[in-house]
């Protein structure tokens, strides 16, 4: 391992980007919200014939979402160059990675599918990691301790945070899904696609999280193999990857059983995507294990 | 009536059986092996951190006896977390090995008999043409992968069996996994020895400080090789102010006998050594300064480098010397270690630097028993100071001894004397070998390969019909959710229609 001299004046300024993006993203949420409220309390006839057309509002927010996520990308570069090294080596980059790779996934999924109608929860969801990782987890630039120091770290983490952003976008569609399925809120849910879209886009989403989230878990098999001396020992984080593995794998088999797809399969993805958040959140912060890189 | 008494008799084996391996209990499993596997990570596990479990029971001894009669202190070898997943894979195998006959079965056989009412498909378009078309439609869709057969007046065709292939494939794979995991527990094993500089390890267990075999181990697996502490170097971070004095790499240069061949290497902390049969892992390190002690005849009781633990991040460090033949009385010493010392307004000594840029070693030495005839194992660690004298230290006699490297100081009242020779590092080695690793991973690559297979291919049908008339029929189905399904099938017909 070579010296590495940090660079802290960049890392500042990288701070300052990833900060800034933060307001981007609270004007898209506002403009999205906007266009919702819009949506929700306009006639049929405003929205006959022009399903497919941006208002005004709706393209405004995709042109904020866009910027922030560029200014974001910037500061995520920025912070890797400053620490000579990838950004995603505690719990401060970790988030800002992972929020500007959740935008991409989406940004990347717009141009395929039609998924506007979840862009008040991305750009909501990206706002409060980036939050968190500003005003809770920020560290200043640190050289990481010798056990980070592998290129097993960069496959594990990055697969990981990306499996993290397909597993987002279909919580987001799974929240929607339970929205509209609970009748509430007809007027607006009716612009939405129809349940049995929203379920297969978010089979489609967690499908390709899942087969990331596996190469997550053997990588870092192979990683502990190297640092710790056995493959796999019940650390507390290993615990908590290979839940969130079992529930995936619990989803999956819902989608396939009868009786189970629909609802009962979207409370499971969401429960399975809410121990996502919590092995980042809490068991990171709180729990006792091998991992400690939060960097607090 | 027999026969009935026998149904009956069978009925509950069977329906058990069916619940089982039904889909909705394999669900039921995997979601009660999640909520089985939480307690492990809240409460100290005694594989991952057996010191843990001892601090909660000291903390809290009833509570503890109770999650212990529980097994919430070895969860993940607990009979109730074991139940759930010896259930969960006699499920799986009950689950898998008749899909695996029928998905033979299907692999021989040809497409299905093209059904009666097309329009039933989820997709369906018409067109016209007349017979000619069949053969344009068998070129084409063989074309694209399908496998196809020409029935009377349609053509069934059928694509994707790798779906239910790489599905099997997945699940039989876990299978491997379990037992590549069982059988390799069973035959590592796994050991711990210091070594400081100078020092030679031999691959024998008298040479382990501590060892841990698995449950099938034999001591015919170690294989004979010796390995040597050339040199331990730290290296830390000069370049960043904020990073002063935070190591970025710790190096054992290393010469290894490996039976055949002679090498000298570096273990790091993330690159262990392969040798023969065993990997090397490097897993902690601290100093070892070199001592002699003189008793109060002048023999030497004592010399050689001697294993300090580190105590705090820089390094101040905490050992134990027992000199139990001197004469007039038995000695023992505790030592503390300051790599860069610094006195602080109270007298005592801190480090404030890990690396030995101006050493002193500080001494409490106490004369008596040290206990080491009464045949109770004795930590080397620890000294048992309740039948012992403190002649020099603080509260005693006289003050502590503090030596620099090459000082050496008379002990009160004629007990001897103590000399700092020099200063050595350690290394902690982890020897560890497990040979059911590998096949773990072999079988955990293929379950992630041909499960992204299984979720990625899809199996579609797609039929081709002639009515009377000249009207043509095209249907396409697929077993799960397929969005692109319309699209194929319009593509499939106008190439057909542009062949024709
Ligand atoms: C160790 C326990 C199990 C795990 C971790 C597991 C995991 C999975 C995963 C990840 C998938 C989706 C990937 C693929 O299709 O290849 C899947 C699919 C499937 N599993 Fe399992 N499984 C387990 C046990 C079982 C059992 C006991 C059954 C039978 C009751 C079963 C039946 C199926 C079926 C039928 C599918 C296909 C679903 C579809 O068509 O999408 N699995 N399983």
């Amino acid at each position: 391992m070579t010296q590495v001299v940090l660079n802290e004046s960049l890392s500042q300024f990288s701070l300052l980007f990833v900060s800034s993006a933060m307001a981007f993203l609270a004007l898209a949420l506002v403009l999205f919200s906007f266009q919702l409220v819009k949506l929700s309390t306009a006639g049929d006839e405003v929205v006959a014939g022009k399903a497919d057309r941006l208002s005004t509002s709706e393209r405004a927010g995709f042109v904020m979402l866009w910027v922030a996520t560029l200014v974001l990308g910037a500061g995520v570069v920025m912070r890797g160059i400053a620490a000579g090294r990838v950004p995603w080596a505690n719990m401060y980059e970790f988030s800002i990675s992972g929020a500007f790779l959740i935008l991409l996934i989406y940004l990347t999924a717009l141009k395929i599918r039609d998924l506007r109608f979840i862009a008040t929860f991305i750009s909501g969801f990206a706002l409060v990691i980036i939050f968190a990782a500003v005003s809770l987890f920020y560290v200043e630039v640190q050289t990481v301790m010798p056990a980070l120091q592998s290129y097993w770290l960069v496959i594990h983490v990055v697969v990981a945070i990306m499996a993290t952003g397909f597993f987002s976008v279909a919580a987001g569609l799974h929240i929607f899904y339970l929205l509209k399925a609970s009748g509430k809120a007809k007027a607006l849910f009716d612009r939405f696609p129809t349940l049995v879209q929203m379920e297969r886009v978010a089979y489609r989403f967690n499908v390709v999280g899942f087969v990331l989230w596996s190469f997550t878990l053997i990588a870092g098999a192979i990683w502990a193999e190297r640092a710790w001396h056995r493959y796999w020992g019940w650390d507390t984080k290993e615990v908590w990857t290979f839940i969130i593995w079992v529930l995936y794998a619990g989803y999956l088999h819902a989608m396939a059983t009868r009786g189970w797809t629909g609802k009962r399969a979207a409370w499971l993805g969401l429960v399975a995507f809410l121990s996502v958040i919590f092995n980042f959140t809490i068991v990171n912060l709180f729990f006792k294990g091998l991992h400690v890189y939060s960097g607090l | 009536m027999a026969s009935s008494f026998l149904s009956k008799l069978s009925f509950w084996p069977r329906w058990f059986w069916r619940q089982l391996t039904s889909m909705r209990n394999a669900l039921l499993l995997l979601l009660l092996l999640a909520i089985a596997a939480v307690p492990g990570s809240v409460y100290p596990q005694r594989s991952a951190d057996p010191n843990g479990v001892a601090v909660f029971y000291d903390n809290e001894p009833e509570l503890a006896a109770v999650l212990d009669s529980l097994q919430l202190f070895d969860v993940y070898t607990s009979v109730w977390f074991s139940a759930i997943y010896i259930l969960l894979f006699v499920s799986l195998a009950g689950c898998v090995l008749p899909r695996t006959k029928i998905h033979y079965v299907a692999l021989l056989a040809k497409p299905v008999q093209t059904p009666a009412n097309l329009k039933r498909m989820p997709e369906y378009v018409t067109g016209t043409g007349n017979e000619t078309v069949l053969d344009k439609a068998l070129a084409v869709l063989k074309k694209r992968g399908f496998r196809v057969q020409k029935q009377e007046g349609s053509v069934s065709a059928e694509k994707g069996y790798a779906k239910e292939t790489g599905n099997l494939l997945f699940h039989y794979a876990l299978v491997g996994v379990l037992i590549a995991v069982g059988a390799g527990g069973g035959l590592s094993f796994s050991g711990q020895r210091v070594l400081v500089e100078g020092d030679t390890f031999v691959n024998n267990l008298a040479s382990y400080d501590s060892f841990s075999p698995g449950a099938l181990f034999d001591e015919s697996q170690l294989e004979p090789f010796s390995l040597t502490l050339d040199e331990f170097d730290v290296v830390y971070d000069l370049a960043n102010r904020a990073n002063i004095g935070q190591p970025i790499d710790f190096i054992a240069s290393i010469t290894a006998d490996l039976g055949d061949e002679i090498v000298t290497d570096e273990i790091r902390v993330n690159q262990p050594l392969a040798a023969t049969g065993a990997n090397v892992f490097l897993t902690g390190n601290g100093f070892a300064p070199v001592i002699t002690v003189f008793d109060g005849e002048g023999n030497i009781t004592f010399a050689g480098p001697v294993v300090f633990l580190p105590q705090d991040n820089n390094m101040t460090s905490l050992g134990v010397i027992k000199a139990p033949d001197a004469i007039p009385e038995q000695l023992g010493i505790i030592a503390f270690f300051y790599p860069t010392a610094e006195k602080l307004v109270s007298g005592a000594y801190t480090s404030i630097y890990p690396d030995p840029i101006s050493p002193l070693l500080t001494m409490n030495v106490y004369t008596g028993d040290l206990g080491l005839d009464s045949g109770v194992p004795r930590n080397v660690y620890a000294l048992d100071t309740t039948n012992m004298e403190l002649i020099a230290g603080r509260n005693g006699k006289a003050p502590a001894i503090e030596l620099e490297v090459g000082q050496s100081a008379e002990l009160p009242g004629n007990m001897g004397s103590v000399r700092f020779d020099g200063l050595l590092r350690f290394a902690s080695l982890d020897i560890a070998y497990n040979p059911g690793g590998i096949w773990v991973l072999v079988f955990a690559l293929l379950a992630l390969g041909s499960m992204s297979v299984s979720l990625m291919v899809p199996r579609r049908r797609v039929w081709v019909k002639v009515l009377e008339g000249g009207k043509i029929e095209y249907a396409a189905l697929s077993r799960r959710d397929d969005p692109d399904l319309p699209n194929v099938l319009q593509d499939i017909v106008t190439e057909i229609e542009k062949e024709s």
